[in-house]
């Protein structure tokens, strides 16, 4: 083990370790800098501070909230009025168009649109959001009918309460259901 | 000849990076080897990597085949996106391994900057396709679950675009190590590339827990329980393992042959060479048939 040789390979270590170390701070303090730029959508509760002016379109996202969905067709067109929370504000949302597949009361939604004078928001696109929650249909089923659940109201119980559930048969989700109801 | 200088100067570099493997081939003991240095020598690879890659390639197939089976046709639908729910069993993998062929490239460009580690810059160059090629699988089936889950095919948000970013990382290192007449200024270039890429990864794994996005969070954490039920959890780790055996196996599979590639040109530069001093009256084609077989 020549003396040199080590010398060379760890000076170029070194040189690279912290050329790593400078690449990822720069990162980091941009990252910083531009991370209230780098949001996808703005929260209702943040309107009055991060969104534009009325006719300026930006995106707004939040939470479907329950009970607030009203379908209407004006001129053989789809129209939608719904009501998104952040559970701090909550924002009136019409939407003339179709919506996509996952989209629900309780669901997360992002709405490209304006907002309107009477502080209204006015989407010209819904999306759909989904959340990190992968269930089987007879275990959302079991948990709504246990009372444990609803979809509506916002997002499911914490995981492990559900993500093993043995509902393969209906008498071992009415057995369930019922030892929960009464538990 | 006019290639003559430029074929001296070739073959100078290939028997510098390369000596070693032909001569492993003459069955010569190689020096006793420090601990990193043991994995260097190609010729130990090649016949390291020959026993080990029929086993890895059978594994590979026959792990993703159960995954997919039991992702695609018995695992349970789930109760908003339906059927949808089963390119999640695809394009999990593949994000992973998008990811994971990244790390394994700027790996081999610390261990090429560094310590000139002979295997790591050819493993960077076949690490490449193989990566981008997992990218764009993941790329493709988010965009084909996007269109009728969330209602468009892309969104410009923080996961998908960093996502994006690394493939045209990727397409940057498969361009960049290929673009030199000399082989080693390419893999230079490219290991730094490589580096400077890694920044993309942590923005990758974070950027769905720093800003808003319309992608959804990690299922599957450190700290919590999975949001995932487990009849479909399952399904996800065999096809994970099965898509990374099948990784590793096109990667082995790829190395080995650029292996062989670069000690056939090394055989036939100094074949060259040999001509050239005897004034030779054989033509270059001549040259290739019997003795490089036979070398082989």
């Amino acid at each position: 083990m020549s003396r040199p040789v080590m010398t060379r390979k760890r000076r170029r270590l070194i040189l690279v370790l912290t050329c790593l170390a400078g690449l990822g701070g720069a990162a980091g303090l941009t990252l910083s800098a531009f991370s209230d730029n780098m949001v996808f959508f703005v929260a209702p509760s943040d309107f009055a501070t991060k969104a534009p002016k009325p006719g300026h379109s930006f995106r707004m996202g939040g939470l479907v909230e329950a009970g607030s969905l009203q379908r209407a067709t004006v001129d053989g067109k789809p129209v939608a009025r719904f009501r998104v929370t952040d559970g701090g504000a909550t924002v009136n949302v019409q939407y003339g168009g179709i919506l996509p597949d996952l989209f629900r009361e309780g669901q997360g939604i992002v709405a490209l649109g304006t907002l309107r004078p009477d502080g209204s928001f006015l989407a010209s696109e819904v999306l759909a959001k989904h959340d990190e929650t992968y269930m089987p249909k007879d275990v959302a089923d079991a948990l709504k009918k246990s009372g444990h659940w609803n979809p509506a109201e916002g997002p499911p119980p914490p995981a492990s309460t559900w993500n093993t559930l043995e509902v393969g048969r209906a008498d071992a989700a009415k057995a369930d259901a019922g030892k929960r109801a009464g538990g | 000849m006019p290639v003559g200088f430029k074929l001296r100067a070739l073959q100078t570099a290939a028997a510098a990076a390369y000596g070693a493997a032909v001569d492993a081939s003459a069955s010569v003991a190689p020096a006793p080897a420090r601990n990193l240095h043991r994995f260097a020598n190609p010729g130990r690879f090649l016949r390291l990597s020959g026993k080990v890659l029929p086993y890895l390639a059978a594994a590979a197939l026959a792990v993703s085949a159960v995954g997919l089976w039991w992702g695609l046709f018995r695992a349970p639908a789930d109760w908003q996106q339906g059927d949808a729910v089963r390119i999640m069993y695809v394009h999990v993998p593949a994000a992973w391994l998008a990811s994971l062929g990244y790390l394994g490239l700027a790996v081999c460009a610390v261990l090429s900057l560094v310590w000139r580690h002979p295997l790591a810059d050819l493993a960077a160059a076949e690490i490449g396709p193989v990566g981008a090629g997992f990218t764009a699988l993941c790329l493709a089936t988010g965009s084909l679950w996007g269109k009728p889950m969330w209602g468009a095919w892309w969104v410009w948000d923080a996961r998908l675009t960093s996502m994006l970013v690394l493939f045209f990382l990727y397409l940057g290192h498969i361009a960049l190590i290929r673009a030199f007449d000399d082989p080693q200024r390419g893999y230079r270039a490219a290991a730094i590339l490589a580096l400077v890429g890694v920044v993309d990864l942590p923005i990758i794994k974070f950027s769905v827990d720093w800003w808003n996005t319309l992608h959804q969070p990690d299922s599957i954490t450190l700290t919590g329980a999975p949001t995932m039920y487990v009849g479909m959890l399952y399904p996800l780790a065999v096809c994970a393992l099965g898509f990374t055996l099948g990784f590793a196996a096109i990667v082995v599979a790829r190395l080995r042959a650029a292996v062989m590639e670069r000690r056939i040109r090394a055989l036939l530069m100094a074949r060259a060479q040999e001509g050239r001093m005897t004034e030779g009256r054989m033509t270059d084609g001549r040259m290739t048939d019997g003795r490089a077989a036979g070398a082989s």
